[in-house]
């Protein structure tokens, strides 16, 4: 991390409040003058051998200060391990406002690299937007969001304590100004590939790579991260399998390059995927690649994908994909483990699911911590050995045709990039571009014998007055025959001097921030609820459904459904074929019109929860008894079960004497059995409701134990899926319990109130 | 044009070469196809390069975009379009934004033309 020149951050927040939201219209104030506290990429710091709350732990980082750990980790501590590498989610809902917020949630469950994926046609523009317009797949990056962005990574970074990486795209058209921006703006990461805007952008490829030396010059300038672009030839090729050794050729096109024009070996990040999926012996297929790739490039770092070629809109499916992933990282090395969103394959980008796959990439890093120590690769294995060998080969061999074929222009003519055949077989079917074509043709200029630009990091030839110079592009006055750094010509130039970066607010008066915030401004300052997967108040639902009919008919039933449950606008995002004619299920996608005003709500107090200590010293005092059965007419006995046994964290664990009479006991039973037993504590449950049968079991309870005088020894409970504490009250009961509820409230509510009563 | 893989036909004369060797031609290639590139881009310019160069000056992206525009259309891309603010603002005495904004509007091109020739 380089620091940047010492400098008072205008337009600074007070730290966020865990319970209160970022508040986006305080953050857009003062943007003008808020600049980046540091510059640089964050690597997280490693901490070997850590000790958390029973283990040792061999692959993990320092700790949050704030996090949300993963759902089993009540029962390790509420510990929250942080994997050795950064952990990137993928942000792209075309309003950055909103993205902040998802920002926010992913930080807080582990992801520390924020990738915002740009707006559709960006890259083909020539020059930079300025102003807050919404995109289409991601936002329109331009100055005032970057900042606003940065600004509050700033504030989360603070709020969970490790600092975050923002990261971008120095791509298309207007690389070179890109990364001057970012490098100005403190963004940490970013994509950087010429071969990218070649192929997949059809850029002209002169222009790519000339831009491309000034932008990674300036990238490296502040120690950005860059990760390449290989990987998508995997998710474009027929056969993803078969671009291996393409893929090697792309990483070493980039990686070399960056070196030539000045970028440090360890900020350059190539990104892989591992190509396959199930059904293919997928991981038997990858873990060949995943090696020849390490072997090769072992000065590098390593960004690991998630593959996205064979994902579908399983979010199931593509979890245990993205899982095999993480294992050939885990058994292999990741620096940066990106994570991809399993619902990728829809057509909204659902922020929950951001979660979910910085929680797949968590849980999966951590479950197979230190797993390298006992599980080595068997490298001298025939077919392990032999496919390394084979990969790297046959990208020797492309490389040498390429050189054959007249160099890298020549062959991108000839079409070698993204043949799906493995090299050196071909399918023709790769992408082929012609060197004077594609956007901004003809558009490179020779330097004149004169040229000169007065500025630091600029990349090629300078005509510098005598005197002047960055050597090396940093170490700039240091060196002894360099007096003055370039920008002196000018009085200093931004990468130099922050106060001289411009900043212009908004240039379109409809298409911006504000317009789009007093769009939902009524909803946030009355706190109204309203659901949401993307934008705030964009009322999308998602609805899960198994309809007994076949694919098709199930798909125009479920339409039909969500027009019932008053979903606008529904779409069936999902389906799965259980049986041909069983039936198939069902994801349902809806806007809901609707909002919620918590105040109108009636929300019963969270009930008291006790240490276990506590209650077992209470049950052992009192001696606690409890007399148990389901009544009525009544066969249930699941729901009861798991309240009284010690198997399922039930009353018996702290102690209880539990007599269970068990289903269909009369009433007057249950009372003579507690009065027998001398129980305390009386427990019915009571499932069925039809003419109102659970109401009278407990009225009938309630009178009994009156009439025969016990009322005030005894603590009555009922419980039951419709049962809530409310009616059971009203209906002579001390509590109710409904669904989920477990042993240990029913345990603590009896200890409060046998304390509060005196019993 | 399609071709089958002739992979154990061609890979003959790399059979012998050990892992590190292998390795080695891999990165050797690479920068035989790297090294033009660098030297392409060493001695181009483009407008985006030369409007990334005004940025570092401390001029606005609109600006930036007219300046270069204006400086491609006049043929003076090559000399570098900072060159060209640098020259405007020490003649006229007054900061390169400021020359960049004027330049932007249209006026004083005469005093790069004189400096540089090329098309008014």
């Amino acid at each position: 991390m380089s620091d940047t020149p010492a400098r008072p951050t205008g337009g600074a927040m007070p730290p966020l409040d865990p319970n209160e939201k970022l508040d986006i219209a305080k953050l857009l104030e003062d943007l003008a003058d808020y600049r980046p506290r540091r510059k640089g990429w964050h690597w997280r710091e490693q901490v070997p051998d850590q000790k958390l709350h029973k283990f040792v732990y061999k692959e993990t980082s320092k700790g949050l200060r704030n996090s949300i750990p993963l759902p089993a980790a009540h029962y390790f501590g509420d510990i929250d391990p942080q994997p050795d590498c950064v952990i990137t989610t993928e942000i792209a809902s075309g309003r950055f406002e909103d993205d902040l917020r998802r920002m926010r949630m992913a930080a807080w469950h582990g992801a520390d690299h924020m990738m915002v994926i740009r707006t559709a046609g960006q890259s083909h523009m020539d020059g930079l937007l300025e102003g807050t317009p919404e995109g289409v797949g991601g936002i329109a990056v331009t100055r005032k969001q970057v900042r606003a962005t940065r600004k509050a990574l700033d504030l989360i970074e603070d709020e969970v304590g490790r600092p975050i990486n923002f990261h971008s795209y120095v791509s298309g058209v207007a690389g070179p100004e890109m990364a001057v921006m970012f490098a100005e703006e403190g963004v940490n990461g970013a994509h950087q590939d010429p071969q990218y805007n070649v192929l997949y952008r059809n850029i002209n490829m002169y222009r790519s790579f000339v831009d491309a030396a000034v932008a990674k010059h300036v990238m490296a300038s502040v120690r950005m991260a860059q990760i390449d672009g290989a990987h998508n030839a995997n998710a474009t090729a027929v056969e993803a399998w078969n671009v291996m050794p393409e893929l090697l050729v792309q990483h070493a096109i980039n990686s070399a390059y960056s070196v030539a024009v000045g970028m440090p070996k360890e900020d350059i990040c190539l990104s892989t995927v591992p190509p396959d999926a199930a059904p293919a012996p997928c991981m038997r297929m990858d873990l060949p690649y995943a090696l020849a790739l390490r072997d090769l490039f072992g000065e590098y770092k390593m960004r690991a994908q998630e593959n996205t070629r064979y994902m579908e809109s399983d979010g199931r499916d593509a979890t245990v994909s993205h899982v095999m992933n993480l294992v050939i990282s885990r058994l292999t090395s990741a620096d940066i483990q990106s994570t991809i969103t399993p619902d990728e394959g829809r057509n909204v980008p659902w922020h929950y699911n951001n979660v979910a796959a910085v929680n797949t990439a968590k849980q999966s890093l951590v479950g197979m911590d230190g797993l390298r120590e006992m599980v080595k690769l068997d490298r001298e294995a025939p077919e392990l050995n032999q496919k390394v060998r084979e990969i790297k080969e046959r990208a020797v061999l492309f490389f040498e045709a390429m050189l054959r074929e007249g160099g890298y222009f020549a062959s991108v003519e000839e079409a070698y990039f993204v043949d799906s055949g493995l090299y050196p077989e071909t399918h023709d079917d790769g992408i082929a571009r012609k060197s004077d074509g594609g956007v901004a043709a003809g558009t490179i200029v020779p330097r004149a014998a004169d040229y000169l630009a007065p500025v630091c990091h600029h990349f090629g030839l300078n005509h510098l007055p005598e005197g002047y110079g960055d050597a090396a592009g940093e170490a700039v006055a240091a060196a002894a025959d360099v007096a003055h750094k370039p920008c002196d010509l000018i009085g200093g130039c931004t990468l130099c001097d922050a106060e001289k970066v411009p900043f212009i607010d908004e240039l379109d008066p409809e298409d911006n921030v504000n317009a789009r915030l007093a769009l939902t401004a009524e909803l946030r300052a009355k706190g109204l609820i309203r659901p949401e997967v993307q934008w705030a108040a964009d009322g999308w639902v998602v609805v899960t459904m198994f309809l007994p009919a076949a694919p098709r008919v199930a798909e125009f039933a479920a339409l039909e459904l969500g027009k019932a449950m008053n979903l606008q606008a529904c779409e069936v995002i999902n389906k799965q074929v259980m049986h041909p004619a069983e039936g198939t299920l069902i994801e349902l996608k809806g806007r809901l019109d609707a909002v919620v005003d918590p105040a109108t709500l009636t929300i019963p107090p969270e009930p008291v929860v006790m240490s276990d200590a506590e209650i077992k010293a209470f049950v052992a005092e009192k001696k606690l008894k409890c007399v148990a059965a389901t009544v009525g007419e009544d066969e249930h006995s699941v729901g009861m079960r798991e309240i009284i046994d010690i198997k399922h964290g039930g009353l018996e664990k702290w102690g209880f004497a539990c007599e269970y009479l068990g289903t269909s006991v009369p009433v007057e039973k249950v009372l003579d059995a507690a009065l027998e037993h001398a129980a305390q504590i009386v427990l019915i449950s009571t499932i069925i409701t039809h003419g109102d049968m659970h109401r009278n079991n407990m009225q009938k309870l309630a009178d009994l134990a009156v009439e025969k005088g016990a009322r005030d020894k005894l603590l009555l409970i009922s419980g039951g899926t419709q049962v809530t504490d409310e009616l059971a009250r009203s209906w002579g009961m001390d509590a109710g319990f409904g669904r989920g509820a477990k042993g240990i409230g029913v345990a603590s509510f009896v200890v409060t109130t046998m304390r509060e009563r005196g019993m | 044009m399609a071709r089958a893989d002739t992979y154990l036909q061609i890979r003959g004369h790399l059979a012998a070469l050990t892992d590190e060797e292998l390795e080695a031609r891999f990165w050797e290639l690479a920068q035989q196809v790297v090294d033009p590139l660098v030297e392409l881009a060493r001695t181009h310019t483009s407008p985006s390069i030369e409007r990334s160069v005004l940025m570092r000056m401390g001029i606005d992206s609109p600006t930036c975009m007219a300046v270069a525009g204006e400086c491609e259309k006049r043929g003076l891309l090559g000399h570098g379009a900072g060159q060209v603010v640098l020259h405007c603002s020490t003649t006229w005495g007054c900061p390169a934004p400021e020359a960049a904004r004027r330049l932007a509007a249209g006026e004083g091109w005469d005093v790069a033309l004189a400096k540089w020739g090329g098309t008014a």
